[in-house]
C-alpha cells in the first residue's frame, strides 16, 4: 500500500462530535441554496416573503467569505501554519474569473474595442499580453482561478517549509507576500487594471450578471461549492492524514523525528487551502462585480483570520459560521455607525484571543453548561472544561 | 529688458564695455568723467535724438548714481520743473502731486502739482537701450544674485565683445555661484571663435564641470548639419567627447551618492521603526502588530505639542520638537505598557495569538486617533534648522531634514545601545531575553522587565513618529505605511539584536534606492520583499541569529 493510501484508510472516526454540526451546516447550505433563490424570483416583490436582490448578492459574498475562512481554518485550525496572506489566493483567484468577464465584454466597453480591454486602450497598448490568452473560454479560467493560487502557494510553501520557516516568521512572510502582490498589482504595467482593477463586466457565459436569475444561480453555486468544499475538507481531517497535520500542528518536531517528511504534509494542506481560497475569490468578483488590487491589501488577509478566531479554529464548520456573522456585523454596523466598526472589529480580535481561544462554537458548550449549572442542574457533562486550545 | 535686445541696437555697447572697464579699474576713469551734473541738465534740455548720446557720456561716468537716474527716465518718473528747469525725480503722491527728489543726492526738494513739471520725453527705442545698458551695470552690481542674472543673461547672449568685460569681471569676482555663470558665459563665448586653439582651450576649460548647460554646449560641438560636423576641427571634437564622456561618469558617480544618501535616509527611518520592533520581539517573543501605530501617536504628539507651541509661544516654535521628543516617547511608552499589562500578557507563549490580538489593538488605536483628530493629514511644521537643501555642483540635492534624521537616527541607536549595555534594567532585561526561568531563579522581576521592555520598545516608536512627522504625512494610517517594511528588516536582520537591526535597515534602505532609478520605485520594492522572502529560505533567522537552545521553542 502507498502512502496515500495508507493515510486515505478508513479509520476510527472522532465519535460524534461535528457530525450534528456538519448536519446542521450542510442543511443551512441546501436551504439557502434553494429556499433563497426561490423565493427571490418567485414570490412577487411586495410579499413578506420576498427576498430582495440585493439581499442574494450579499449572502452570496458572505458565503464567499466563508470560504475563504474554511481554507484558513483548515491550515490554521489543524496544521498551525497562520498565513496572513491568503487573502492574495483569494485575489488571485478573483482576478482570473475577472479576466474572464473582461473578455467576455468584447466590444461593448466604452472604447468599442472588440480585441483589448479598455484599461489597455486607455493605456495605449497595441495587443493582448501573452498572459491574457486563453481567458475568453470559461473552463480555463476555472482552471487558472484554482490553478494560479495553488501554483504561488507551492512555490512558496515548497521554498518555506523545506527551510523549516515557521511560526510567527511564517506570518511575516506571508504578509509580505500579499503586500508585495498588491504593490504589483497597482501598477498599470502590470496589464490588470492597475488602481481600478477589472470592473464594468457583463455578463458570465452569456448570462447577464444584473439579472435576478443569473444572481441567484450564482449564489446556489457558491453554496454548493462551500458544501463541496466543506466535506472535502472534513473527510480529510477526518482521515489518517488529517491525524498526521493536527500532529504536525501540536508537534512538529516530534512528527519528524518518527521519520515523516513534514514539509510535503505542509505544502499538500496549504497548497489545497490556497485552491479553496482561490474558488472562493473566483466565485466572489461576479456576485460584487469588481476586483481591485485592495483585496491583496495584507488587512484584509488578517481579517479573514480572525472571522476564523472568532467562529472557533480546528472546527471548519466554526469558521463557516464567523465568515458569515462577523460580515454580517460589519454590514450592520458599518451601516448604523461607519466609525464603530474598527472599534467593534478591533475590540473582537482582542476578546476572541483573550477570553475566547476556541470561538464561539467552542465556547458555546462551555457557556451553555455554565448556565444549566447556574439553574442547579446536577452532571456537568464532559465537554465543560475549557480545555488547552490547540496550537501555538 | 534682456540684454539681447539691447545687443541689436550696436554702437552704444562698445561704450559700455569701455565704461565697464573704466569702473573697474580704479581712477583710470575718473578723470575722463564729465560732470554728471551738468549732464543730468542736458538730458532735460536734449532733444529726442540726442538724448541717446547725452545718456551714453552719462554711463561713460562711472557714477553710481546714473542708475536711479536712468532707471527714472525709463519708468518715465524724471522730470523738468517748469520755473527754473532743474531736472528732478518725480514720485506720484496720494494727493494727486508730485514729490520731486533731487537726481544727484537723493534728498526731497518738496512737493508740486503735476502741472508745475514736465515729464522728460522717451521713445521705445531709448528705453530699450537704457534698459540694456542697466542690465549690464548690474554686473558690477554689489547684490551677487543681480550679478548672477547678468551672467546668465550673458551666457544667452554670448556675444564675442563682451569677453573682455568677462574676463575683468572674472578677476574681481568672489561669489563662487556668479564665478560660475561668468565661466560658463567666457567657454560659451570663446566656443565661437574662429581660432580651432581657442575652441580647444575652451573645452578644456569645461572639463571640471557636470552642470546641463556645458554638456549641451559640448554635445552640440558632436553634432553634425547633414554630412557636415558643426566643429570643423577634428582635435576639437574628440576632446570634447572625451570631456563629455567624463562628465558623464561624474555625473553618474554623483548619482550614485546621491542614491546612497536617500538609501541611507530611507533606512535611518526604517531602523527608528525597527528598532522597537527588535527589543520587544527579542525580549518576549512578541510580535506587536501595534508596533506601527505606536509611531504614528509619536507623530500626533508632535503634532500636538506644535499646536500648543503655535497658540502659547510662537517665537520658540522652533523648540517644539525637543519638547515633542520626551512627550512622544512618554506617551507612546505609557501606551505600551498599559497595553502589556492589560492584553499581551496574558498571552505570553502564543505568539500567533498575541499578533491577533496586538493586531485588534491598532485598529482601535487606528480608530481613536482617526475620531479624534479626523481622517485627514495633519500639518506638522519643521523647524528652521531642518528646512533647506544642501546642493552640490552635479545638481544633487541633500535636504537638510533627512540628514537630521540620519543623525538622529543613529544618537538613538547610541542611546539604546547604552541602555542595554550599561544599565541594571539592560542588564536585566537581556537576562531575561537569554534565560526567561533562569532569570527569575535569579530574582529579577521579569514581569517588571517585560512591562518596562515593552513601554522601551514603544517610545522608541514613538520618537521615530517624532522624526517622521518631518518627512511623511501624518494620518491615522501612518503606522500601517511602514509595518511591514519594519518586520521585514528585523525578520532579515534576525530578532533580538540591535545591529541586526541596523544591518538590516540600512541594507534594505540603500537596495532600496538603489534599484529605484534601475526599476522604479514600486518595482524595486517588489524586488526587495521577494529577496527578503527567498533569503528567509536560506537564513530562517535572520541575518544575526540568537543561538541556542531558547531559540527553536
Amino acid at each position: 500500500m502507498s502512502l496515500l493510501q495508507r493515510l486515505y484508510a478508513p479509520q476510527a472516526q472522532e465519535p460524534g462530535k461535528g457530525r450534528l454540526a456538519s448536519a446542521v451546516l450542510l442543511s443551512v447550505l441546501a436551504a439557502i441554496a434553494v429556499l433563497v433563490p426561490l423565493l427571490n424570483l418567485t414570490v412577487p416583490a411586495d410579499s413578506a416573503f420576498h427576498v430582495p436582490t440585493y439581499l442574494v448578492s450579499l449572502l452570496g459574498k458572505y458565503l464567499c467569505f466563508a470560504m475563504l475562512a474554511l481554507s484558513i481554518d483548515l491550515i490554521w485550525g489543524f496544521c498551525g501554519i497562520l498565513s496572513l496572506g491568503h487573502g492574495a489566493f483569494f485575489a488571485l483567484g478573483g482576478y482570473a474569473m475577472g479576466m474572464y468577464m473582461m473578455r467576455q465584454i468584447g466590444d461593448r466597453g466604452v472604447y468599442g474595442n472588440a480585441e483589448l480591454p479598455d484599461f489597455m486602450v486607455f493605456l495605449n497598448w497595441k495587443e493582448l499580453p501573452w498572459y491574457w490568452y486563453g481567458f475568453d473560454f470559461f473552463p480555463f479560467a476555472v482552471v487558472m482561478a484554482l490553478f494560479v493560487p495553488g501554483l504561488l502557494a507551492f512555490v512558496f510553501g515548497w521554498l518555506t517549509f523545506r527551510s523549516r520557516v515557521s511560526g510567527v516568521y511564517l506570518s511575516i512572510i506571508t504578509q509580505a507576500m500579499t503586500y508585495a502582490l498588491m504593490l504589483a498589482f497597482f501598477r498599470n504595467d502590470m496589464g490588470f487594471g492597475g488602481n481600478n482593477g477589472l470592473t464594468d463586466f457583463k455578463d458570465l457565459l452569456g448570462f447577464d450578471l444584473q439579472s435576478d436569475n443569473t444572481r441567484a444561480v450564482l449564489l446556489a453555486a457558491t453554496c454548493v461549492a462551500l458544501a463541496g468544499c466543506y466535506l472535502m475538507c472534513r473527510s480529510i481531517v477526518a482521515s489518517k492524514l488529517g491525524r498526521l497535520i493536527t500532529a504536525i500542528r501540536d508537534d512538529e518536531a516530534r512528527v519528524r523525528f518518527l521519520g515523516y517528511r513534514v514539509e510535503n504534509f505542509k505544502l499538500f494542506v496549504f497548497v489545497l487551502s490556497a485552491m479553496i481560497a482561490g474558488l472562493a475569490g473566483a466565485l466572489y468578483v461576479p456576485q460584487v462585480g469588481i476586483i481591485n488590487p485592495g483585496e491583496f491589501a495584507p488587512a484584509n488577509s488578517i481579517e479573514a483570520v480572525i472571522w476564523v478566531a472568532i467562529g472557533g479554529r480546528g472546527t471548519l464548520y466554526g469558521a463557516i459560521a464567523g465568515g458569515v456573522l462577523v460580515n454580517y456585523a460589519k454590514t450592520v454596523l458599518t451601516g448604523v455607525i461607519p466609525e464603530i466598526w474598527l472599534f467593534a472589529l478591533g475590540g473582537m480580535f482582542i476578546a476572541v484571543t483573550l477570553f475566547f481561544p476556541k470561538g464561539l462554537v467552542g465556547s458555546l458548550p462551555a457557556a451553555v453548561d455554565w448556565v444549566k449549572r447556574r439553574i442547579g442542574k446536577r452532571n456537568p457533562p464532559a465537554s465543560s472544561s475549557l480545555a488547552e486550545e490547540p496550537g501555538q | 529688458m534682456s540684454l539681447r535686445q539691447w545687443m541689436r541696437g550696436g554702437a552704444l555697447r562698445f561704450l559700455m564695455v569701455f565704461w565697464a572697464l573704466a569702473v573697474l579699474v580704479p581712477h583710470s576713469g575718473a578723470s575722463a568723467a564729465e560732470d554728471l551734473g551738468t549732464l543730468v541738465t542736458e538730458l532735460g534740455a536734449a532733444s529726442l535724438s540726442k538724448k541717446q548720446a547725452v545718456v551714453d557720456r552719462m554711463v561713460a561716468t562711472g557714477a553710481p548714481e546714473v542708475v536711479p537716474i536712468l532707471e527714472a527716465l525709463v519708468g518715465r518718473d524724471l522730470y523738468t520743473r517748469k520755473s527754473d528747469g532743474v531736472v528732478v525725480i518725480g514720485q506720484k503722491t496720494s494727493g494727486g502731486k508730485l514729490l520731486l527728489t533731487d537726481p544727484l543726492t537723493g534728498s526731497e526738494v518738496g512737493t508740486v502739482g503735476s502741472r508745475e513739471v514736465k515729464r522728460i520725453k522717451t521713445n521705445n527705442r531709448l528705453r530699450s537701450s537704457v534698459k540694456a545698458v542697466m542690465g549690464t551695470l548690474t554686473l558690477m552690481s554689489p547684490d551677487p544674485q543681480r550679478r548672477l542674472e547678468a551672467a546668465d543673461g550673458l551666457l544667452k547672449s554670448s556675444d564675442q565683445a563682451m569677453l573682455p568685460l568677462i574676463e575683468t569681471a572674472l578677476a574681481k569676482e568672489a561669489d563662487a555661484a556668479v564665478k560660475n555663470a561668468l565661466q560658463l558665459a567666457k567657454a560659451s563665448i570663446k566656443l565661437q571663435s574662429d581660432s580651432a586653439e581657442e575652441r580647444l582651450a575652451a573645452v578644456q576649460s569645461l572639463a571640471d564641470r557636470t552642470d546641463p548647460e556645458s554638456r549641451v554646449m559640448l554635445s552640440r560641438l558632436l553634432l553634425k548639419d547633414g554630412d557636415v560636423w558643426r566643429e570643423p576641427d577634428e582635435m576639437v571634437r574628440a576632446t570634447a567627447g572625451k570631456t563629455l564622456a567624463s562628465m558623464e561618469s561624474r555625473l553618474e558617480m554623483w548619482r550614485t551618492v546621491e542614491h546612497l544618501y536617500q538609501g541611507i535616509s530611507l533606512g535611518s527611518v526604517l531602523l527608528l521603526a525597527a528598532m522597537g520592533l527588535a527589543i520587544t520581539f527579542g525580549v518576549m517573543g512578541v510580535i506587536n502588530m501595534a508596533h506601527g501605530e505606536m509611531v504614528m501617536l509619536g507623530a500626533y504628539t508632535t503634532f500636538v505639542v506644535q499646536e500648543v507651541f503655535r497658540s502659547v509661544a510662537p517665537g520658540l516654535f522652533d523648540w517644539s520638537l525637543a519638547v515633542a521628543l520626551p512627550a512622544a516617547f512618554l506617551m507612546s511608552a505609557l501606551v505600551g505598557i498599559a497595553m502589556e499589562r492589560g492584553c499581551i500578557r496574558f498571552l505570553y507563549g502564543r505568539p500567533l495569538e498575541t499578533l491577533l490580538a496586538t493586531w485588534g489593538i491598532s485598529l482601535v488605536l487606528q480608530q481613536t486617533v482617526r475620531s479624534i483628530f479626523g481622517p485627514t493629514n495633519r500639518e506638522v511644521g519643521a523647524p528652521e534648522w531642518m528646512q533647506g537643501a544642501m546642493e552640490s555642483v552635479a545638481g544633487i540635492t541633500l535636504t537638510y531634514n533627512r540628514l537630521w534624521i540620519i543623525l538622529f537616527s543613529f544618537c538613538v541607536l547610541g542611546a539604546v545601545l547604552l541602555v542595554l549595555k550599561k544599565t541594571a534594567f539592560g542588564l536585566q532585561m537581556r537576562a531575561v531575553t537569554q534565560n526567561r526561568e533562569m532569570a527569575r531563579a535569579m530574582g529579577i522581576p521579569t514581569g517588571r522587565v517585560d512591562a518596562m521592555t515593552f513601554g522601551l520598545g514603544s517610545g522608541i516608536a514613538g520618537i521615530a513618529g517624532v522624526a517622521l512627522s518631518q518627512i511623511d504625512n501624518v494620518s491615522p494610517n501612518l503606522g500601517q505605511a511602514y509595518i511591514v517594511d519594519s518586520f521585514m528588516v528585523v525578520v532579515f536582520g534576525g530578532v533580538g539584536n540591535l545591529w541586526g537591526a541596523f544591518a538590516g535597515a540600512m541594507s534594505l534602505g540603500v537596495v532600496n534606492k538603489l534599484l529605484e532609478p534601475w526599476a522604479g520605485a514600486v518595482l524595486g520594492k517588489i524586488l526587495v520583499l521577494v529577496a527578503i522572502i527567498l533569503f528567509i529560505q536560506k537564513r530562517p533567522r535572520g541575518l544575526f541569529a540568537l543561538r541556542g537552545r531558547a531559540v527553536e521553542s
